[in-house]
């Protein structure tokens, strides 16, 4: 590193107003590149030791109308000084390509007010007048309504370096704010090297002078200066979204094969793993529907490698009747739904919790199976080992829930270590001794041997019919009866070796909040702001969902309310038809409720978007005597 | 194989080479006395005897139907799924399994009707397999519904009054997808022939689609009487790359054609004879890719070493490094 660069950095840090952290927005046309510049911004932070959460900003069309409302695309880095765990409330400081954009994020309640606009001004001089004009009264109202915008000219700056400014502006950009926040100048210019690593030093070297230009441009020009200081990382760590921890997880697991059909939310992971899962002997195969790729995947465990497959709300519900028949004939199975606002096509790119019910009952008769969700972006990594193991121990299926939260969000996490103990180990595929079965249940935990085909003496012909231990066709009420037992003790076995989660605060108190899969960061943020002011509040995190840990109902009964917080559905007990006895509750409200025969209240919310501490917060302080 | 031997079985599965009929035979088949799938299972056992199939490298891979009970009577292995889903478990058994030989079995609801995607699919993925298609006309396991395949007019539970459309021909509609590579018909009751094409389907490189007539006494009694009792209304295909009709078979099938199961337009226009059922093979490609060698090409990947290799290289490309490190590992 250039000692001239970090003195500088260092002196200009001086005159930086201090933060414990700044939720910063980049927002433009779609393929203006603010994805890229918040993308480089966060990784540069994370270096610094900078707790991260990126939120991606994206439009509901593929191509929206320049200058629209509806296309407001880009990035939120929510920094911190410590670990960051969610997106949080409102932004403090936005960088906006044009005006209309920027009311897109007013609209939808994501700035805060009065935040910091830094604002391209090239519109104030577009030769339209209509443009030219609209621009003007925005201004005006912005300003009016105390907002602090800072003009800035962007384009012609650009202009001066580059003859393309369109796509040079991010990089601007990106050197404009990485001086705002008092990152270093050598790491950022190390990021637009790694950045543009593939095409070469043709395209580097440009960037950096635009990233130079956008830094000096601050320096001379604005008068905000923040540092959210950080202790420097000391250990490696990797920044990937929760779709490609995912996929990442999928490889160091060992698994073999990946089926699968597009839908968002999920599709990124599969992007990821077309890319590189051939480099550990996988493949993915898009198959001609849902209901086909989890058919191939059991093809594909039933013939000993191990398979997983990916999807999304509708095409999750296809494959139910698939997940019947791998839990009926005791095929280990993964399957992962980045789920996504439902019903139907519901809200293909937003965020929601409404699978939970459906993953834990959805296919028909009984069909128990382990369900289990990711609580953040490392957890989609280890999430991943974790379900192969399961499923292939207990010869099953092993739903793991995501969802578009998640996916689609950055969050450093210490950078894994290849552990051999990550791969499950061979299918053991010597001659079945005679006298063995292909269902030779353990009368204790319903677990058995898996015949493979191509090993000697297993032959049998196996079926989603009920059949008895030989595999055959059995409709003897006895035989039924012993099929299901043994397929429902193997949930018993596993839940035997799971831990009590543990209470986050106290482990009592008046309120309890419980939750599951990507809402553990908001929630706990919200408990933490709450106890701040001396409030009795805890919260209860699952990640079990389907068996359910012991203890749970102990942990409750330690508290005067309980309630879960959960990204989906719940009727309110305000609105005039609904009371206690028609109320449809959040779906792990419902679940816990059976188990566990407390009265557990529910907030839930399903606006497509994840959930934010400070409604979590409020939900709360109302609840409190 | 010889059932006077009396060394354990487990210890004779490496190199026997004396599989006989009954080695095959699990079950006695409950279909109704006179089910032209009896014939198919039929063939089918003498085809693996006759090739000395060890019985753990078989796997019989069906949907739902009084055909797709198929699997339990082989003693094999055998996978009988769901409804209309046999062909994309096959696919994902043979993905990373080249060394079984997979057979699918799947009735006309199966294949052409609640499968039918998969069944276009299947064709175009053209995966080394071999799918017999047992098409009695009519749904048999629900008792007599009209099925795709059903000639127009048929009266079944479903349309008492007859059905209303065409027929939707499984040969024309297979001979219509990309990468087709082989496409033979044939009859229940023309056992020889049966067994003639299901074994060069076996033998051929690729997904073999084999469209069985199969007759169903029980709910369609006299319905293939009409081609069972006027020989001259079965086509045999003949060819040096297809079936040679035998002197005796020359005999009662007088309707001959020599056609080469290279001739695509051909094969076209006999598929869709109406008055005549074509017996042989319609066509046959061996150039055609299959699926299994395309993506999974490249010798397969196995061991942690490498494994760790790959996954820590990909974890690289995603790592921040603390400022204090150097740039090595970083890309
Ligand atoms: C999803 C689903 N829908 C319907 C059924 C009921 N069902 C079982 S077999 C069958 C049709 C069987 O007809 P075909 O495939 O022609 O086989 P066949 O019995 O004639 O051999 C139907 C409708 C089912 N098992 N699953
Ligand atoms: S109902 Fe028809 S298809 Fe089914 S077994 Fe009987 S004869 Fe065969
Ligand atoms: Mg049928």
């Amino acid at each position: 590193m250039k000692q001239g660069g970090t003195r500088e950095a260092a002196a200009g840090a001086e005159s930086a107003v201090t933060l414990d952290e700044h939720i910063v927005e980049i927002v433009s046309d779609s393929g203006e590149g603010a994805q890229k510049c918040g993308q480089s911004f966060a990784s540069i932070a994370a270096r610094m030791g900078n707790g991260i959460w990126t939120v991606e900003i994206i439009p509901a069309e593929i191509q929206p109308p320049a200058r629209s409302i509806e296309g407001a695309s880009g990035n939120r880095i929510r920094l911190g000084s410590q670990a960051v765990t969610n997106g949080g409330d409102a932004a403090d400081l936005v960088v906006v390509f044009n005006e209309h954009v920027l009311l897109g994020r007013l609209r939808d309640g994501e700035l805060k007010p009065g935040c910091i606009i830094l604002l391209e001004s090239k519109w104030r001089t577009d030769r339209d007048p209509e443009v030219s004009g609209l621009y003007a009264t925005i201004y005006n109202e912005l300003i009016a309504g105390g907002y602090r915008v800072y003009e800035i000219p962007m384009e012609t700056e650009c202009l001066r370096h580059v003859a393309d400014a369109r796509r040079g502006k991010n990089m601007f950009v990106l050197g404009l704010l990485c001086r705002t926040y008092s990152l270093d100048r050598e790491l950022a210019l190390e990021q637009v090297a790694t950045t543009f690593a593939k095409k070469g030093e043709s395209v580097i070297a440009p960037n950096q002078r635009l990233l130079e230009a956008g830094w000096e441009w601050a320096e001379e020009n604005l008068d905000i200066r923040f540092k959210v200081p950080a202790e420097p990382a000391e250990e490696p760590r990797l920044v990937v979204n929760g779709n490609t921890a995912l996929g990442l997880g999928v490889m160091a697991s060992g698994m073999e094969v990946c089926a699968m059909y597009p839908i968002p939310p999920a599709t990124s992971a599969s992007h990821f793993l077309s890319e590189v899962f051939g480099s550990v002997g996988g493949v993915v195969h898009q198959a001609e529907d849902e209901i086909a790729a989890c058919a191939f995947a059991i093809g594909a465990s039933y013939a000993g490698k191990c398979a997983v497959t990916i999807t999304s709300g509708p095409g999750y519900s296809l494959k139910q009747e698939g997940i019947g028949l791998a839990v009926m004939a005791e095929i280990p199975l993964v399957v992962v739904n980045v789920q996504r606002g439902g019903p139907a096509t519901g809200q293909p790119t937003k965020a929601e919790q409404g699978d939970l019910l459906s993953a834990c009952f959805g296919s028909h008769g009984d069909a128990p199976k382990v369900v289990m969700a990711a609580t953040d972006i490392e957890d989609c990594f280890y999430s991943v080992i974790t379900a192969r193991k399961i499923a292939e121990a207990f010869n099953t299926v092993v739903v793991l829930l995501s969802d578009a939260s998640l996916g689609t969000a950055q969050q450093p996490f210490p950078r894994p270590r290849f552990q051999e103990e990550w791969l499950a180990p061979p299918v053991d595929q010597s001659p079945i001794p005679k006298g063995v079965t292909p269902y030779d249940w353990d009368p204790d935990t319903g677990l058995a041997r898996r015949f493979i085909p191509g090993q000697p003496n297993g032959m049998h012909t196996l079926t989603g019919l009920a059949h008895d231990r030989k595999s055959h066709i059995a409709y003897d009420p006895e035989i039924n009866e012993e099929g299901i037992r043994r397929r429902s003790l193997k949930l018993a076995a596993l839940q035997k070796t799971l831990k009590t989660p543990s209470v986050f605060g106290d482990e009592k108190g008046e309120i309890l909040v419980v939750g599951w899969g990507s809402t553990k960061g908001a929630i706990e943020e919200a408990v933490q702001r709450v106890r701040a002011d001396g409030h009795s509040v805890s919260s209860l995190h699952l990640r079990f969902l389907q068996p359910m840990a012991s203890g749970i109902k102990e942990v409750m009964q330690n508290f005067d309310h309980v309630m879960t917080v959960e990204n989906n559905w719940c009727d309110d007990l305000e609105d005039q038809l609904i009371d206690e006895e028609n109320r449809r509750y959040s779906s792990l409200a419902w679940m816990l409720r059976a188990r566990c025969l407390v009265d557990i209240d529910c907030w839930g919310e399903a606006r497509g978007r994840p959930i934010k501490p400070g409604c979590i917060e409020e939900v709360i302080r109302q609840r409190l005597h | 194989m010889a059932m006077s031997v009396s060394a354990p079985r487990c210890l004779q599965w490496s190199d026997r080479e004396d599989y006989q009929l009954e080695d095959y035979e699990a079950e006695v088949p409950r279909w109704c006395t006179g089910c032209g799938d009896l014939a198919i299972l039929a063939a089918v056992q003498r085809l693996c005897r006759d090739e000395q199939l060890p019985l753990e490298k078989l796997v019989f891979v069906s949907g739902i139907g009084c055909s797709s009970r198929f699997p339990h009577y082989m003693k094999t292995y055998g996978f009988h799924g769901l409804h209309g889903r046999a062909l994309p478990v096959a696919e994902g058994i043979k993905l990373k399994r080249p060394d079984l030989h997979v057979f699918v079995n799947t009735g006309d609801g199966d294949c052409c009707s609640i499968g039918a995607a998969h069944w276009l699919h299947a064709i175009r993925y053209n995966m080394d397999m071999t799918v017999l298609l047992h098409d009695n006309e009519i749904y048999g396991l629900t008792k007599k519904q009209a099925s795709p395949t059903s000639p127009r007019g048929l009266k079944s539970n479903t349309t008492p009054r007859g059905t209303h459309l065409e027929a939707l021909n499984p040969l024309s509609t297979t001979l219509g997808v990309a990468n087709v590579s082989f496409v033979a018909q044939a009859v229940d009751w023309v056992p020889t022939v049966l067994y003639e094409i299901i074994s060069q389907a076996f033998h051929h490189k690729g997904l073999s689609f084999i469209r069985v007539v199969q007759r169903c006494p029980e709910f369609l009694p006299t319905h293939f009487d009409p081609w069972m009792h006027d020989p001259d209304r079965l086509l045999m295909l003949t060819h040096e790359d297809g079936i040679q009709a035998s002197p005796e078979l020359s005999r009662t099938y007088k309707q001959q054609e020599v056609h080469d199961p290279g001739e695509m337009n051909r094969a076209r226009e006999i598929a869709s004879l109406k008055d005549q059922i074509p017996v042989g093979i319609l066509y046959r490609n061996d150039e055609a890719p299959c699926y299994e060698d395309v993506v999974g090409s490249g010798p397969p990947i196995t061991g942690p070493e490498k494994i760790q290799a790959s996954v820590e290289a990909e974890l690289d490309k995603f790592t921040v490094w603390p400022p204090s490190e150097g740039r090595e590992g970083r890309g």
